[in-house]
C-alpha cells in the first residue's frame, strides 16, 4: 500500500494527460493518490468513533488558518499603553470590537482550542478501547501521544498570549512548576521565562513558540503519525488484521478504499462537528467559562492572583493530580513529586502498548474485569477533571488523591490484569453492526 | 568506486569521520548564540532598583502591597491580636524557627520574621509555584477556612495556608515560608526595600 509501487501514469494522448504524465515522471503524485486515498485500504466496519481523526485534522486547519490571521492584528507586548492597559490585552480588545469580522475569526481560534482537546480526547479514547495502540502500530501510538505533548504545549503558550489574568498566573504557576526539578530547577524556570518574572520577554517567545516552532513540530508528528499509520494499516473495532484475508489481486477482503468511501462519511461527521462547533461559537463562545475563563476578560495583574484559579478544562485532570500530591518521598518535597506524577500522568500513554498483555485488541472481545477497570478509569479521568476546576477543599484532595492512586494502578497494573481476565474468541472476519 | 568493494579504505573512512566531528562541533557551537538569547537580557538584569515606601498611613491591622522587581511586596501592620496568634501556631507551622536561610535575611530570623515586631514585610509570593496569597485575616470566620483558622494568608492556587508571620503550615504544598526580601527603615515611616542598611 503506501510507499508501494505504483505504475506512473500514462497519457491517453489528451491535454491534460500529457501534462499529468509529465508531472507524474518527476514527482510521486499519482503514488501518493493512490498510496494514501483511492488505494490505501481501511477495514470496512468503521463505526462512530473512527470520525475523530478527521475531525482532528479539520481542527488543526481551522486553528492555522484563523492564526494566520489572528497575528495581523494581534500585538506581543506586555507594555502598559497610554489608557494603561497592556498591549497585548488592548490587541485582543480591538480584535473583538474594531477589526471588522475578528470576533468570529478569534472565537473560532479559542473555541478550536476546546474543540481540538475534545476531539482528541476521544480519538485517544478510540484507541483505548480498540487496543489501536497494539502491536503493529505502536509508532504510530506513540507519534500521538507526541502531537499530544505538543498540543498539550501548544495550547499553554497561546493561553499567554492574551494577557489577561488567567492568562498571567497560569502561566506563572506552570513556569514555576520546572523550578520544583531538584539542582537545575530554579535556573531552569528563569530561563524559560527570560526575566526574572512573567514579563514581556517570557510573552514575546511564548508568542515565537505558538505561531512558528510548535506549529510545524506538530506538522511533522501529524504527518508521521499518518505515515505510520498507512505503513502498518488501520485497525477497526473488532481488532482483526485485514491484511491475512485478501483476495486474489491482494487486495483485503475486508477493506474499502479510503477515498472515496472514508472520505464521503467524513464529510457526514464534520457537518455534525460543525453543527455544534458553530452553535457553541454563536450562542456560548465562553464555553461557560470553561473555555474561556471570566478571570482572563481582567488584564494581567502581577500583584493580584484572582482569587480563584484554575487552568482550562483540558489540563485539569492533570492539574488534579498535581495538587493531589501533598506527601514528602526520599527526602524530596511533595512539590517536586506533585510535578513528577502530573508528568508521570501524561507520559504513561507512551508505555501503553507495552503495558497491554491482552490476546485479544478489542474491547470487544475483552472480559468483565477490562470493561469494569476502563469504565472506572474513565469516571477517574473525569472526577479528577471536575476537582481540577474547583477551589481545592480537604475533601475535594481526597477524592483526588483516590482517583490518582486509581489512575496509576489502571496502568501500572495492566500487565498483570489483563493477564487476568476471561476473553472471547475472536471471528476470522470483521462484523457489521 | 574501488574494484575491491569488501576492503576498507582506513584513509578516507577517517576522513568522514573527521568531517563528521568538525561538522558536529560546528553544530553545536552554533547553539551556543541561540541558547544564550533565551537567557534574561542586561536590561532585565539591571532592573530591580530599590522601593521606598511610606508606611505613616497604614492602619493597624491592615497590609499594602508594593511592586519590587516585578512581585508584589506586603506589608503589614500587625496588630497585638495578630502577633499573639504567632506563638500559639509554633507547633501547627512547618518551620516556626525561620531556619531555611533563603527564606530570610539573618535580621529576620526571628520569632516574628521581621526588624520590627509590627511590621511584617514579605513578598506576596507563594513559595509552592509562584501564585500571590489572598488575606484571610478574620479568625475562624473567614469563608473556605478550617475554623479554628487564627487569621493569616491563603494560597487560591493551592491551598497552601500562612500565618502573619509568613510561616507555611504543616502539610501544604509550599515547601518554605514566604520570603522576606531585604529592606531597612530609613526612618520611622519609610522603609526601603530591596537593600541592606549599609554597614548593618
Amino acid at each position: 500500500m503506501a510507499g508501494g509501487t505504483f505504475k506512473k501514469y500514462e497519457s491517453d494522448g489528451t491535454m491534460s494527460g500529457a501534462l499529468l504524465e509529465w508531472f507524474d515522471k518527476r514527482f510521486p503524485l499519482t503514488s501518493m493518490w493512490r498510496g494514501h486515498l483511492s488505494e490505501y485500504y481501511a477495514p470496512k466496519n468503521f463505526n462512530f468513533w473512527y470520525f475523530f481523526g478527521s475531525l482532528a485534522l479539520l481542527v488543526l486547519v481551522i486553528q492555522v488558518v484563523t492564526g494566520i490571521f489572528l497575528v495581523m492584528h494581534y500585538k506581543p507586548d506586555a507594555a502598559v499603553n497610554a489608557a494603561g492597559v497592556p498591549v497585548a490585552f488592548a490587541s485582543v480588545e480591538y480584535i473583538m470590537r474594531d477589526v471588522p469580522g475578528g470576533w468570529f475569526i478569534r472565537y473560532m481560534h479559542s473555541t478550536g482550542a476546546s474543540a481540538f482537546f475534545i476531539v482528541v480526547y476521544l480519538h485517544m479514547f478510540r484507541g483505548l478501547i480498540y487496543g489501536s495502540y497494539r502491536k503493529p502500530r505502536e509508532l504510530t501510538w506513540l507519534f500521538g501521544v507526541g502531537i499530544f505533548l505538543v498540543l498539550m504545549g501548544e495550547a499553554f503558550f497561546g493561553y499567554l498570549l492574551p494577557w489577561g489574568q488567567m492568562s498571567y498566573w497560569g502561566a506563572q504557576v506552570i513556569v514555576n512548576l520546572f523550578s520544583a526539578i531538584p539542582i537545575i530547577g530554579n535556573d531552569l524556570s528563569l530561563f524559560i521565562r527570560g526575566d526574572f518574572v512573567v514579563g514581556d520577554a517570557t510573552l514575546n517567545r511564548f508568542f515565537s513558540f505558538h505561531v512558528i516552532a510548535f506549529p510545524l513540530i506538530l506538522l511533522g508528528l501529524v504527518a508521521a503519525h499518518i505515515l505510520a499509520l498507512h505503513e502498518t494499516g488501520s485497525n477497526n473495532p473488532d481488532g482483526i488484521d485485514i491484511k491475512e484475508n485478501k483476495d486474489e489481486n491482494g487486495i483485503p477482503l475486508d477493506g474499502i478504499p479510503f477515498h472515496p468511501y472514508y472520505t464521503v462519511k467524513d464529510i457526514v461527521g464534520v457537518v455534525a462537528f460543525l453543527f455544534i462547533f458553530f452553535a457553541v461559537l454563536f450562542f456560548a463562545p465562553e464555553g461557560g467559562g470553561y473555555f474561556l475563563e471570566t478571570p482572563n476578560f481582567y488584564p494581567a495583574d502581577p500583584l493580584k492572583t484572582p482569587p480563584h484559579i484554575a487552568p482550562v478544562w483540558y489540563f485539569t485532570p492533570f492539574y488534579s493530580i498535581l495538587r493531589a500530591m501533598v506527601w514528602n518521598f526520599f527526602g524530596l518535597d511533595a512539590k517536586f513529586w506533585g510535578v513528577v506524577a502530573m508528568g508521570a500522568s501524561v507520559l504513561v500513554f507512551a508505555f501503553l502498548p507495552w503495558l497491554d498483555n491482552a490476546p485479544v485488541r478489542s474491547i470487544r472481545y475483552r472480559g468483565p474485569l477490562t470493561k469494569t477497570l476502563l469504565t472506572l478509569f474513565v469516571i477517574c479521568f473525569f472526577v479528577l477533571g471536575y476537582l481540577g476546576t474547583l477551589s481545592p477543599t480537604p475533601m475535594g484532595e481526597l477524592i483526588s488523591q483516590i482517583c490518582m492512586v486509581y489512575y496509576f494502578a489502571f496502568f501500572f497494573g495492566m500487565p498483570w490484569w489483563t493477564r487476568m481476565d476471561t476473553y472471547k474468541q475472536v471471528p476470522d472476519r470483521v462484523t457489521m453492526h | 568506486m574501488s574494484n575491491q568493494p569488501k576492503k576498507i579504505d582506513c584513509g578516507r573512512r577517517r576522513l568522514i569521520l573527521a568531517t563528521a566531528a568538525v561538522g558536529g562541533a560546528g553544530a553545536i557551537g552554533a547553539l551556543v548564540p541561540f541558547v544564550s538569547s533565551l537567557l534574561p537580557s542586561e536590561r532585565a538584569k539591571a532592573a530591580g532598583a530599590p522601593v521606598e515606601v511610606d508606611i505613616s498611613k497604614l492602619g493597624v491591622g491592615q497590609m499594602m502591597t508594593v511592586e519590587w522587581r516585578g512581585k508584589p511586596v506586603w506589608i503589614i501592620h500587625r496588630s497585638p491580636a495578630m502577633l499573639e496568634t504567632l506563638p500559639k501556631l509554633k507547633d501547627a507551622v512547618a518551620d516556626p524557627d525561620s531556619s531555611t536561610e533563603s527564606q530570610q535575611p539573618a535580621y529576620a530570623q526571628n520569632a516574628t520574621r521581621s526588624i520590627k515586631p509590627e511590621y511584617m514585610v514579605v513578598i506576596g509570593i507563594c513559595t509552592h509555584l509562584g501564585c500571590s496569597p489572598s488575606q484571610k485575616f478574620k479568625a475562624g470566620s473567614e469563608e473556605g477556612m478550617a475554623g479554628d483558622w487564627l487569621g493569616g494568608f491563603l494560597c487560591p492556587c493551592h491551598g497552601s495556608t500562612f500565618d502573619f508571620a509568613g510561616r507555611v503550615f504543616k502539610a501544604k504544598p509550599a515547601p518554605t515560608n514566604l520570603e522576606v526580601p531585604p529592606h531597612y527603615y530609613i526612618s520611622d515611616t519609610r522603609i526601603l526595600i530591596g537593600e541592606e542598611k549599609k554597614g548593618a
